[in-house]
């Protein structure tokens, strides 16, 4: 007890020394922000399952998926009966490198569940991250006042390279393989896509590619992915390409 | 001031050492006084070919450790008083260049002379990114098949990102194309790319194809660098390489044996 006394004597005493010059300002600000947040909606409760595909998915684009934060979506789950070890479940989304920072859609006991492994719950009347009709709202008058960027690339994108945009993403010469361009928007190439191309990061499912030669590698949009084997399209033909009901189509323009 | 120019290519073994000899011959030959560094160290390639093994007594280390001056390391070229050598270490590891050490010597060649010709050893690690980092204008060497094309594509990313001039923000580094070790026939048969299937993937400016010549080997054999063997057609593929990067016109030549392909070649796609 008198030692826990001491320190904190001492800690008040260092910190009065090193904030001096914030005396009287208060210590801090609470703010809202916005933020675009992955939701990991549920469709099974089948562990092992869920850990294999979130395990690829991380695998192919490990630098959106990695210290990414999620939020849990287990209303599905719920309104089909399903129950879910949420403990578990949160070890599998760590295990691949994902950060799980809320539940949405949880009956009672999850919510308890969930507020003992600290992860917050979010009622689905005010829901966080993709519910596309609320995030164009968003869009619309960005609280921020931050206007969508869009890039503008005019250089190969060369083997080993990586172009990454906020907003939309316009390039003008080739992609080589082995290059990536990503975009939080649309991507638009004017040139051959020999590498892959990942738009809609990380969750926005309208965004959509458009390009006037795809012999790309991978293209995925709102981490929807399919690598060439599966293109049908022919080469040195313009497409573009959508997701519909969560499978990407490639369509001739 | 010098310009300087780095012979590059990733992949190892598909004519650096062989274009850099030529090239620098080359631009000598033309009046301009030039320098050659070998970049390799640990393998001294560069000397041979240029038929001065024997006279090598310091190296382009010892010149960056201050063991020896420049003037005492240079070595001028029996066949052209406009050229000099300035060869690597055979006895050092790589390590023992640095940043500083390279930006200095070519500082104080550039006082001197017209053009730095940098061979780069092959590979992306610090060895070649040395040998690049104070380029004005990159020689891409690249042989007509996949891997080469890849390792080429990989190594322009670098030039346009890990540059003196991409750090600076500078103008970059200008990147020509030159195919190597090039065979018509072999491209016939679709044992190689074309120049047209290269260029469409790397996208890049031809300087040059150089044919698949026995005359590449006869020279280095003898320590003459090939453009030296004006009747060999690897010769003269090097000749036109240095008129063009000087800024004349010459139509390219042994792409094919047929006339015409010329016109597929720039005609539209
Ligand atoms: N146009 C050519 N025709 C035939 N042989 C060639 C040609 N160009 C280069 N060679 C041969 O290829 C081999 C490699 O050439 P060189 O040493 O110039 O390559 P390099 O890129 O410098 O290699 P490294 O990566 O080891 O430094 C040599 O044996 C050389 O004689
Ligand atoms: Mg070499």
């Amino acid at each position: 007890m008198l030692e826990s006394t001491q320190l904190l004597a001492k800690q008040t005493q260092r910190m009065s020394t090193d904030s001096r010059q914030l005396q009287g300002a208060p210590a801090l600000e609470i703010k809202t922000s916005t933020f675009s947040v992955p939701v990991l909606v549920l469709a099974s409760n089948d562990l092992a399952a869920i850990s294999q595909q979130l395990q690829q998915t991380v695998e192919k684009a490990p630098d959106f998926f990695t210290h990414s934060p999620v939020v849990l979506d287990v209303l599905a789950l719920n309104n089909n009966r399903l129950p879910i070890d949420l403990k578990n479940l949160c070890d599998i989304i760590r295990d691949a490198g994902m950060l799980p920072i809320g539940l949405r859609g949880g009956n009672e006991a999850q919510n308890a569940i969930a507020l003992k492994l600290a992860i917050p719950n979010y009622s689905m009347h005010h829901p966080v991250g993709i519910e596309p009709a609320k995030a164009k709202a968003v869009d619309a008058k960005p609280a921020t006042g931050a206007v969508p960027s869009v890039k503008l690339h005019t250089l190969p994108v060369r083997s080993g390279q990586r172009i990454y945009s906020e907003g939309d993403l316009i390039i003008l010469a080739p992609i080589s393989a082995g290059a990536e361009v990503i975009a939080e928007g649309n991507i638009h190439i004017y040139s051959t896509l020999r590498g892959r191309a990942l738009a809609g990061v990380p969750d926005n499912a309208e965004a959509r590619i458009f390009c006037s030669d795809l012999q790309a590698e991978l293209v995925s949009i709102a981490g929807n992915y399919q690598v060439s084997s599966n293109f049908t399209a022919p080469k040195g033909k313009p497409v573009q390409i959508y997701l519909h009901e969560q499978s990407l189509i490639i369509k001739d323009i | 001031m010098a310009r300087i120019i780095v012979v590059t290519s990733g992949k190892g073994g598909v004519g650096k050492t062989t274009t850099s000899a030529a090239i620098a011959m080359g631009l000598a030959k033309k009046g301009h006084k030039t320098a050659v560094i070998d970049f390799d160290v640990g393998l001294r390639n560069l000397d041979l070919i240029m038929g001065c093994e024997r006279r090598v007594i310091y190296d382009f280390i010892n010149v960056i450790n201050g063991e020896a001056s420049l003037n005492q390391a240079l070595i001028r070229d029996k066949n052209c008083n406009q050229l000099y050598i300035l060869p690597a270490s055979q006895t050092r590891d790589k390590d023992a260049l640095s940043q500083e050490g390279v930006g200095k010597v070519l500082e104080d060649l550039s006082k001197d002379f017209q053009y730095i010709i940098c061979d780069s050893p092959a590979g992306i690690e610090k060895g070649a990114q040395l040998a690049m980092y104070y380029a004005d204008d990159a020689f891409v060497v690249t042989n007509p098949e996949v891997s080469s094309v890849r390792d080429s594509d990989r190594m322009l990313g670098i030039l346009s990102s890990k540059s003196r001039r991409a750090e600076t923000n500078q103008e970059p580094i200008k990147e020509y194309l030159l195919l190597t070790r090039y065979s018509p026939e072999r491209v016939k048969l679709k044992e190689m790319l074309s120049v047209d299937d290269v260029q469409e993937i790397l996208s890049l400016h031809l300087l040059g194809v150089i044919p698949e010549s026995k005359s590449v080997l006869n020279a280095s054999n003898s320590g003459l660098p090939v453009i030296l063997d004006e009747k060999s057609d690897a010769g003269q593929a090097y000749m036109d390489v240095v008129a063009r990067y000087l800024g004349e016109e010459c139509p390219h030549r042994f792409i094919d044996e047929k006339k015409g392909l010329f016109g597929k070649l720039f005609g539209s796609r």
